[in-house]
């Protein structure tokens, strides 16, 4: 059994699919499907990490096809951490959707919904857990499909065309991601990355490969939103349901990071892509100007929804700030940031799922003097939005002390200078929140607004703690980086 | 014998303990009320245990948990940490029994959401007092920060909501903006935030670089007011007096200058500091502040606003002492910490005291207010005279050696400052006292007979009162017990 763990980690979620649909009439059904489906992924999740958390890599071949002709699945720490972050978010997600979901999406449609969503989870899961170029496209077009179905099921009439414009760049992604894979196959006869990562030096000097590199760079910066490729994030963000909003947010841009690496550090190697292309200087203003200009954006939103989602904006911008290091401590900072933004962003917009349950929407006007009457949920806002600050003793403080380590490290002072900067930036966001909630006198007409119910609380306050757990108790996240970090680099570090 | 790990824990266990259960007591207000005062006195007794040990010369120390390597959350209990954790926790006992009355007496709402946010308020400026390294130092200032601002807006109305806004803003932005990065900054050129007798910079970091991480960090400390960021300060004056009283004139600001000292004798230690080109410059910002300070407090009529002022200016004495670098200026600096401590919080008691009885806040208004509040406007004299340093009360004693060791400096400037400044504490703080005493009430008002504010409140202040008479004679065991801290800075 466990020898075919690998092969679980998709198939579970894949297999469910269909079935869930089936079950369209009976949504309570496919929900419990649903949500036995993400807790069988987590423990399939941690157990893969425990596998590999020694440094050793598991190698899967899928039906029993040796590679180069079949399809291989390689877990090591890099994708373990990556499929954990999967796995644990959408575990967590499932018991908060149970009441969100029905609110917001007509039960006729609750068992495709779910579908969809099992889909979207597979198809991520499959991204990080293969070692095969082709596959990837395969599976981010699954997951990219299954997406677009969940965006356009808000229950705004502007989640269609947001749904529209994500499903657009998101096709100009996987096509570009596409070609580059075609270029690299023509030139080197193989897809699996290991080999291809073997094979490539040899053509390196070729135009194909530069070609290919820029393609593959420029079609996963689109999936990741890295600035100024992100424009269809805030939208896509904005008007999906509030439990599709938590998913994405905490694992659609981690994992085209995560495949980015795969790339750049594994098939291309670091010498290609650092030292031959300089990718770095092409990363760094990107990273620098994407965390600076779409901060300053979310001090100005009206909406929650939309403020957290050009945050996240932001938050891509760290992660590739930290690649862009080149150095194994930027790269751990980014693998660590992956984990604490994703428990960060999911609880934050978990926050935001309850508000949007109790009182519709969640313009700043619309939540004002909420706090009072949903103390738990704006509670648990303030924690996470201290995390995504990075106040000491949370997630993301965690992160941005590595960041910064990383940045000074390089003699680059005025780098550091910029993150603190946007600390403070993000602390404004957060405050317009806050006095929104807190301070502002409700409005007249506000009805009788309640707590949220227990089912999206707990799931919230499960996260929320989850950033204060790892921000205390910082060796799990910061060893399990390491040891990502460590995977991706192909030697040992001495940190 | 209890553990030193136990012990310091206790210390910062008990507010907390203390606020659940007042917190379960809500509904009985004579119970949560008695709660507190409770609390405070086995807080003060807890960290009274750890005393004879620190003079024994032990540093009970222990460490909570490693957030990563080299970064830690610990505490260890040295002389000057001791001597602030005492002074918080002593006179929270009196400020509770004063807030009880005044609360009461002044009609304030939601007591024991009041009563919670002192709690946990106690508990960060206790984690400051043991804090072992800068991190851990940083986190509890940041609570301390976070613990104090519902208070400042506790009244909710819209000047409570701003001048809560601006203590807020200024507070976080500057520990944030500029004492992080600085921090930071200090692990990764010294490799440490340990505090360590001696500093941690000497030979670690370029002096150059020296210079600007102690203007970060003397900035950074927004707690400690210097000017351009004492704004805050004034602007928390609308919070409820025993607020002002313990926060705001104990815990808050001095947490800020007790970082100062902190900062300058363990992370930059006194050798280290005088090859920095920045130690005079903050010198001088220093004095500057102290002396436009208390030229506004002059101007100030509103009682709170003069004494926020006044706060400011005192402030900076401890500011200035620590860039002095020298022994006597390091334990003028420790004992001011004390002296002003006892001098101002019974300044405060006693603009409470008045509100509560008359609801005056301003100074204009108090003409021959003495003949009917006595014993309020005695202790406001004594607690004045503490602050502008006139024996028979401890204040002497903190300016003696501050001026004593400027002269040793040969800062004749500083001297001179100190000298006036001295004679502008006269000019605001005992007009107020003689408008009261000699000044005849405005017509209308009756004169006849005594009406104090209510026992809970005039007993604390007529304790502080006499604290301030008392360290006189007891500064002589205070110098003692800093001794240790002084051989360090005195190097």
């Amino acid at each position: 059994m466990s020898e075919h763990l690998p092969a679980l980690q998709v198939v579970i979620a894949l297999t469910a699919a269909p079935l869930v649909m089936m079950m369209n009439r009976f949504p309570r059904l496919a929900w419990g499907v649903t949500l036995v489906t993400c807790w069988a992924t987590l423990v399939v999740a941690v157990l893969l990490l425990l596998q590999v958390s020694d440094g050793s890599v598991i190698h899967y071949e899928m039906g029993g096809w040796a590679p180069p002709w079949g399809i291989e699945y390689r877990v090591d720490g890099a994708n373990a951490w990556v499929l954990l972050i999967i796995g644990l978010v959408s575990a967590v997600v499932m018991p908060f959707a149970l009441r969100s979901v029905e609110q917001e999406i007509p039960a006729d449609r609750i068992g495709l919904f779910y579908s969809a969503f099992l889909l979207a989870n597979a198809g991520l899961l499959g991204i990080a857990i293969t070692n095969d170029a082709f596959n990837i496209f395969v599976f981010f077009e699954i997951s990219a499909l299954a997406s677009y179905a969940l965006i356009a099921m808000g229950r705004d009439r502007r989640a269609m065309l947001s749904s529209y414009q994500y499903l657009i760049m998101g096709t100009v992604g996987t096509t570009f991601l596409l070609i580059g894979i075609g270029f690299l196959y023509i030139m080197t006869g193989t897809l699996n990355i290991s080999d291809l990562a073997m094979r490539l030096p040899e053509v390196t000097e070729t135009r194909t490969i530069r070609a290919a590199f820029a393609f593959i760079a420029v079609g996963i910066s689109l999936k990741l939103a890295l600035f100024p490729l992100h424009l269809w994030l805030p939208n896509a963000y904005s008007f999906a349901p509030s439990m599709v909003t938590v998913f994405l947010s905490a694992t659609a841009t981690k994992v085209a990071i995560y495949v980015l690496l795969r790339f750049i550090y594994t098939a291309f190697g670091f010498e290609f892509s650092f030292e031959e292309l300089s990718v770095a200087w092409v990363l760094m203003p990107l990273a620098l100007l994407g965390i600076i200009i779409p901060s300053v954006i979310a001090v100005f939103q009206e909406d929650v929804k939309r403020l957290l989602a050009y945050s996240s904006v932001a938050q891509v911008g760290y992660m590739i700030l930290g690649i862009s290091f080149a150095t194994a401590l930027g790269l751990m900072a980014s693998v660590v940031h992956l984990f604490n933004h994703a428990i960060t962003k999911a609880a934050l917009f978990m926050a935001v799922g309850c508000l949007v349950y109790r009182l519709g929407g969640v313009s700043l006007s619309r939540i004002a003097g909420v706090a009072e009457r949903m103390p738990w949920t704006m509670a648990a806002f303030v924690v996470a939005g201290l995390s995504l600050i990075g106040v000491p003793l949370t997630a993301g403080f965690v992160t941005k002390w590595h960041l910064l380590q990383a940045a000074l490290m390089e003699g680059l002072w005025p780098v550091a200078v910029v993150l603190l900067v946007i600390s403070l930036v993000a602390t404004v966001y957060i405050w317009k929140v806050v006095e929104a909630a807190y301070f502002r006198p409700a409005p007249e007409d506000a009805r009788e607004i309640r707590e949220a119910p227990l089912s999206l609380l707990v799931p919230t306050w499960v996260l929320t703690a989850t950033t204060i757990i790892f921000g205390v108790w910082a060796q799990f996240p910061i060893s399990a980086a390491r040891n990502a970090a460590e995977a991706l680099l192909g030697v040992p570090q001495s940190w | 014998m209890v553990s030193d790990a136990a012990l310091i824990y206790w210390a910062m266990a008990v507010p907390l303990l203390g606020m659940l259960a007042l917190i379960a007591a809500s509904r009985w207000a004579v119970l949560r009320d008695a709660l507190v005062v409770v609390t405070a006195a086995v807080m003060f007794g807890v960290v009274l245990q750890l005393l004879p040990r620190v003079l024994a010369g032990e540093r009970p120390s222990a460490t909570l948990f490693e957030l990563f390597p080299g970064l830690e959350i610990a505490f260890m209990v040295e002389p000057l940490g001791m001597v602030f954790a005492l002074l918080a926790s002593g006179l929270w006992i009196i400020t509770a029994l004063y807030a009880i009355g005044y609360m009461r007496g002044a009609k304030e709402l939601h007591h024991t959401r009041f009563h919670v946010y002192f709690c946990i308020a106690l508990f960060s400026a206790t984690g400051i007092a043991f804090s072992a390294n800068m991190f851990s130092l940083f986190v509890f200032y940041e609570i301390l920060t976070l613990s104090t601002y519902p208070l400042v807006a506790h009244k909710g109305n819209e000047a409570a909501k701003q001048g809560a806004r601006t203590y807020l803003g200024l507070l976080l932005g500057t520990s944030i903006g500029l004492m992080l990065p600085a921090l930071i900054a200090t692990w990764w050129l010294a490799g440490t935030l340990e505090f360590t007798p001696g500093g941690i910079m000497a030979g670690r970091v370029d002096p150059a670089v020296g210079t600007i991480l102690l203007v970060l960090f003397m900035y950074g400390i927004g707690k400690a007011a210097l000017m351009p960021f004492h704004r805050w300060l004034p602007s928390a004056m609308v919070a409820p007096t025993p607020v002002s009283a313990l926060l705001h004139a104990v815990a808050v600001v001095k947490a800020g200058v007790f970082t100062v000292l902190k900062v300058t004798v363990y992370l930059f230690g006194l050798d280290y500091l005088e090859l920095l080109g920045s130690t005079d410059i903050i010198l001088y910002v220093a004095v500057f502040t102290l002396l436009s300070a208390s030229l506004v407090a002059i101007q100030k009529d509103n009682l709170k606003a003069r004494l926020a002022y006044s706060t400011v200016s005192q402030l900076s004495y401890i500011v200035a002492a620590a860039m002095l670098v020298n022994e006597f200026a390091a334990l003028g600096g420790g004992m001011h910490i004390v002296m002003h401590a006892f001098g101002k919080i019974t300044l405060f008691f006693c603009a409470g005291a008045i509100y509560v009885a008359t609801k005056k806040t301003e100074i204009s208004d108090m003409n021959g207010l003495g003949r009917r509040m006595p014993v309020t406007f005695c202790a406001f004299f004594l607690g004045a005279l503490c602050v502008i340093g006139v024996p028979p009360l401890g204040g002497v004693w903190s300016k003696w050696h501050l001026l004593m060791g400027a002269y040793d400096s040969g800062a004749q400037l500083v001297v001179l400052a100190l000298i006036i400044s001295t004679l502008l504490n006269i000019a605001y703080l005992i007009p107020p006292v003689v408008r009261a005493f000699l000044l005849p009430p405005p017509k209308g008002e009756e004169t006849a007979g005594v009406r104090e504010a209510p026992l809970l409140c005039v007993v604390p202040l007529s304790l502080t009162a006499l604290g301030c008479l008392a360290l006189f004679v007891m500064a002589g065991p205070l110098a003692e017990l800093l001794r240790p801290y002084l051989s360090v800075a005195g190097g």
